[in-house]
């Protein structure tokens, strides 16, 4: 039979968010795939070695709507340590306490999504119900549902206060009860069972040689997370467990995902009743930062998220490579497609929790020479304006 | 929007135009945040389906386009292909500080803009994101503007004096530049 190519997206009924997939099926089955991920590059790298570090942060924090805080903790992390600043306990707690709701509340929403994937809209009305109590113990702790803009360098800008303390306590036994609902459900549901099993299947072998990180990997055994194997925050501190599965299908990474919730709640419960007292913040920190490179990882809710930072000397980056976790997933998409139903797509693709928001990169190549270099902000406006016409009017 | 605005057939497409809006969400560049407050509105708590409003996949079934985010580059001309999908008349919701100016991405090389730069927009909600009340209150007074733009007959109305930039008759004079 001859391959035929289906064209899905940027705009698509299927789609949350603008990709381009390029699916060559053979009748029913699917042979490759092709992507295009760049619809919403904005350019945030760029953008970010021309702000200085407190300008820069609520730029980081909208790389991605879902995970703002991995991307500012990251970023404050690697500059704390190249500046050589100890962030007081307390600081440190409340910025764990903020990551594991955050993780909380992206497991939610992707549990939520991947049942709506397989036509199960019961469990999308249950997650995201629960999802608002997750949402509202953030709103009430930074005053945002999403972009909490909870870090700054050398701390956290807001305390917790013994009411919010308090009313996070309360929200948690329910939030518990309903993860051990999930727990159960997803053992025995045969809407679940019968559409994520065996589906979008990928081996330890593939995992490591496609580099693929987070839920995604911990499904096909690979015991691997930042959060235990180069601890930060207070994740050594703190008692808790890496979840992992053996089937490498989507099951598998549900599986993964509901026993990461129960873990998530288990640290944030730790963290508020062991709330250390003293300063949140160290009372000066230094504006520049010394020269240095630094790599710092931080493990988002999508997987492993890698900060590359150099400073110079100034209170700006030298260079800024964020390498999201969704990047680093999408190869093991294109390898977990093959063979596999049309119809299986959505659900696949989900299974990895894509975040294109984060995803689009560029490069500088030569197309004579393939060599790759460095562009400067003006060469690359005028470049961009050359390539696409010319500049709006306002 | 032509035809007498009284007339029973217009009387009653309004009647079940305003009753129940379906809404089709365009993510032209946005950081998630707002796509996924939206999504929250159609959940339990919030449930903008008791306003009669359907969030729908295809533009071509759309009465209002809420389109999140700066306009990037590569988006910007798709925006408009969407936008010119929907069939008449048609209401735009710029949602969110960057759908209004630009937000943290103005001035970004590969944004464009705002939304109003490519199509024209007949209403912005502030935040960043903005919470799903906010988003639900913005839907109904786009309602609200529909009756109010019915009777009036036509969009014309609402234009100042001298508002000459963002003509409606011509949305695609930026986009068409920037279209690849």
């Amino acid at each position: 039979m001859a391959e035929v190519m289906v064209p899905i997206g940027p705009q698509h009924p299927a789609l949350k968010e603008p990709v381009n997939f390029r699916i060559y099926v053979e009748g029913e089955k699917i042979v490759r795939l092709e992507l295009d991920l760049s619809y919403n590059h904005r350019g945030i790298e760029k953008a970010a070695e021309e702000r200085n570090f407190i300008r820069v942060l609520p730029l980081l924090e909208r790389v991605c709507g879902i995970c703002s805080h991995s991307h500012a903790t990251a970023f404050v992390k690697g500059i704390e340590e190249i500046m050589g600043l100890e962030v007081p306990a307390r600081g440190q707690y409340i910025r764990t306490i903020i990551a594991e709701l955050e993780r909380m509340h992206s497991h939610l929403l992707w549990l939520g999504v991947a049942a709506h994937e397989i036509g199960f809209n019961t469990l999308l009305m249950w997650t995201w119900r629960d999802r608002e109590a997750v949402l509202d113990t953030l709103e009430e702790m930074s005053g945002n549902r999403v972009h909490y803009n909870m870090n700054e360098i050398g701390g956290v800008r807001l305390d917790l206060s013994e009411k919010q303390v308090e009313a996070a306590q309360q929200r948690l036994p329910v939030l518990e009860e309903r993860i051990a609902q999930y727990v159960d459900m997803v053992s025995h549901q045969e809407t679940m069972l019968l559409r994520f099993r065996g589906v979008g299947k990928l081996s330890k072998e593939e995992i490591l040689k496609y580099g693929t990180v987070g839920p995604t990997a911990r499904a096909s055994g690979v015991d691997y997370d930042v959060r235990r194997d180069d601890p930060y925050l207070v994740y050594d501190e703190v008692p808790w467990n890496v979840v992992t599965d053996s089937s490498g299908d989507v099951y598998g990474r549900t599986k993964v995902r509901i026993g990461e919730l129960s873990e998530s709640l288990k640290i944030v419960r730790h963290c508020i009743e062991n709330l250390p007292g003293g300063p949140i913040r160290v009372t000066s920190a230094p504006k520049a930062a010394p020269k240095g490179e630094i790599l710092s990882r931080y493990e988002a809710p999508r997987g492993e998220l890698a900060h590359f930072i150099r400073t110079n000397g100034t209170d700006k980056a030298d260079r800024l490579d964020i390498r999201t976790p969704t990047l680093a997933n999408w190869t093991s998409v294109a390898k977990a497609l093959v063979n596999q139903n049309l119809a299986d797509i959505p659900v696949i693709v989900a299974a990895i929790d894509p975040c294109l928001s984060c995803t689009s990169r560029m490069t500088v190549i030569d197309t004579g020479t393939m060599a790759q270099g460095s562009i400067s902000w003006e060469e690359l406006v005028r470049k961009c304006r050359a390539r696409y016409g010319t500049e709006v009017q306002p | 929007m032509t035809g007498d605005p009284q007339s029973l057939s217009q009387r009653l497409a309004t009647w079940a135009r305003v009753k129940s809006p379906w809404v089709t969400v365009f993510n032209s560049g946005a950081c998630n945040a707002c796509d996924i407050e939206i999504i929250a509105c159609l959940m339990p708590r919030f449930d903008v389906e008791r306003f009669g409003i359907l969030a729908k996949g295809s533009p071509r079934h759309a009465d209002i386009l809420i389109v999140t985010g700066a306009v990037t580059r590569k988006q910007a001309s798709r925006l408009l292909r969407v936008w010119e999908q929907i069939p008449e008349p048609k209401y735009v919701i710029a949602c969110g500080a960057c759908g209004a100016g630009g937000g943290v991405f103005q001035g970004l090389y590969h944004v464009v803009g705002d939304v109003g730069t490519v199509i024209p927009v007949d209403m912005y909600v502030a935040g960043c994101p903005p919470r799903p009340d906010e988003i639900i209150n913005a839907v109904v007074a786009c309602l609200n503007l529909m009756k109010e733009d019915l009777a009036q007959g036509g969009k014309e109305w609402r234009r100042k004096a001298g508002d000459t930039d963002r003509k409606e008759t011509t949305p695609g004079t930026v986009a068409k530049d920037v279209r690849v």
